[in-house]
């Protein structure tokens, strides 16, 4: 799937680096592996960029974002139910689990839900940024050409340096302490994940991209109990398009401005027009 | 602080000074240990911080969950019987002293 989307945008030559990559990619083999229909899958899109607007103020991004949503709830909604997902897939297992009672007839379908909220415009900004990255650092880029072995660890690196989730709320379910700071009960606790993956006192030159360090320990996906259940899909995705692109691709090359997408909480391109020279 | 140690396949040793309620991925990520990669950073969803803890004090460690015994099916090195994942082991007084030796790979 890697192989044959990027072989044809090779031979397009320019493209649009977040439509035609980062958006294409995840809006394909992540439905698929829910088992959601084909059709109408850009809804996904702009649900997505609602849900993560809404994590945070009630600003007009969320407003508008809101707004574009309102008549996809349905589509939403209709596709989330059991005889719209294909057997097997993720979103069938979801219902499986309900058969043996592990979850309820009423929590299935949010979490069919939340699988579609989550799991793609997080992958479309991460390949998007990831892309991003590697076309403005060609130093970068001449590396991961020379071994497409490291095409996960760059994937890491551009999670880190350009994190496509930047915050994150939490709320305090009972009283306790943080770093010496006592947290009342019910408090809002909002998370820089995109500083703390910057921090001098974590990282050796933080302000640097480098696919050749060990970026592993960064926070876009959040950490322990309630860390991305997505992230090793996620991951995936990521390594197997860097390393197609690392085999196929010799040079990516800017053309022009990228523009970017305003979200409360993604780092997000609009669109990141790019020149690809085949290998 | 308690400490541990950790043992490279190579032999060389790492000393770690752990908190108490620490994990040991943590403690080895925070210390930059080569051979911990915690690419899930301690969700028990990834398998890359495997360990194998020495002999005599397994019993000592708390018994492996079944999410645990699920992604121990997983390593990239061998599964052993004193195979752990070190996210899922948090530092207690009672481990104090205790060598981990890590696989070939993750």
């Amino acid at each position: 799937m890697a192989e044959a989307l990027i072989d044809r945008l090779l031979e397009k030559g320019t493209i649009d680096g977040v439509k035609e990559l980062g958006e294409a990619y995840p809006l394909k083999v992540f439905p698929d592996a829910v088992g959601l229909t084909e059709e109408g899958r850009e809804n996904l899109l702009a649900y997505g960029d609602m849900v993560f607007n809404a994590f945070g103020p009630r600003n007009q991004l969320l407003i508008n974002a809101a707004k574009r949503v309102e008549p996809l709830t349905d589509w939403i909604m209709t596709n989330c139910q059991r005889q719209n997902l294909r057997p097997g897939g993720f979103g069938d297992q979801i219902y499986q689990a309900v058969e043996t009672g592990e979850l309820t007839e009423t929590e299935a379908p949010m979490l069919v839900r939340s699988f579609l909220s989550a799991g793609v415009d997080t992958t479309v900004n991460g390949i998007g940024n990831a892309l991003w990255c590697l076309a403005n650092h060609p130093d970068q880029w001449d590396k991961l050409h020379a071994n497409p072995a490291l095409a996960r660890q760059a994937f890491e690196e551009s999670l880190r340096f350009e994190a496509a989730v930047q915050t994150f709320f939490r709320t305090a379910s009972r009283d306790c302490e943080l770093a010496g700071a006592p947290i009342r009960s019910d408090t809002k606790m909002l998370t820089f994940l995109a500083s703390a993956n910057r921090d001098p006192r974590q990282w050796q030159n933080p302000d640097v991209f480098d696919i050749e360090r060990r970026a592993t320990g960064h926070m876009t996906f959040g950490s322990g109990l309630h860390g991305c259940v997505g992230q090793v899909v996620a991951r995936l995705e990521g390594e197997l398009i860097l390393s197609t692109l690392a085999r196929r691709v010799r040079r990516i090359e800017p053309l022009g401005p990228s523009t970017r997408r305003l979200n409360n909480t993604l780092r997000a391109l609009a669109s990141l027009p790019l020149r690809l020279h085949a290998a | 602080m308690p400490e541990v140690h950790l043992i490279q396949p190579g032999g060389q040793r790492v000393t770690l000074d752990v908190p108490v309620g620490t994990s040991i991925m943590q403690a080895a990520v925070s210390a930059g240990v080569a051979g911990i990669v915690a690419e899930c950073g301690g969700s028990c969803m990834c398998a890359t911080c495997h360990v194998y803890v020495e002999e005599a004090a397994l019993t000592r460690l708390p018994p492996v969950q079944p999410a645990e015994h699920d992604m121990l099916e997983c390593t990239a090195g061998e599964r052993r019987f004193n195979s752990r994942l070190s996210c899922q082991v948090r530092m207690t007084e009672d481990l104090a002293g205790l060598s981990f030796t890590l696989p070939e790979s993750q």
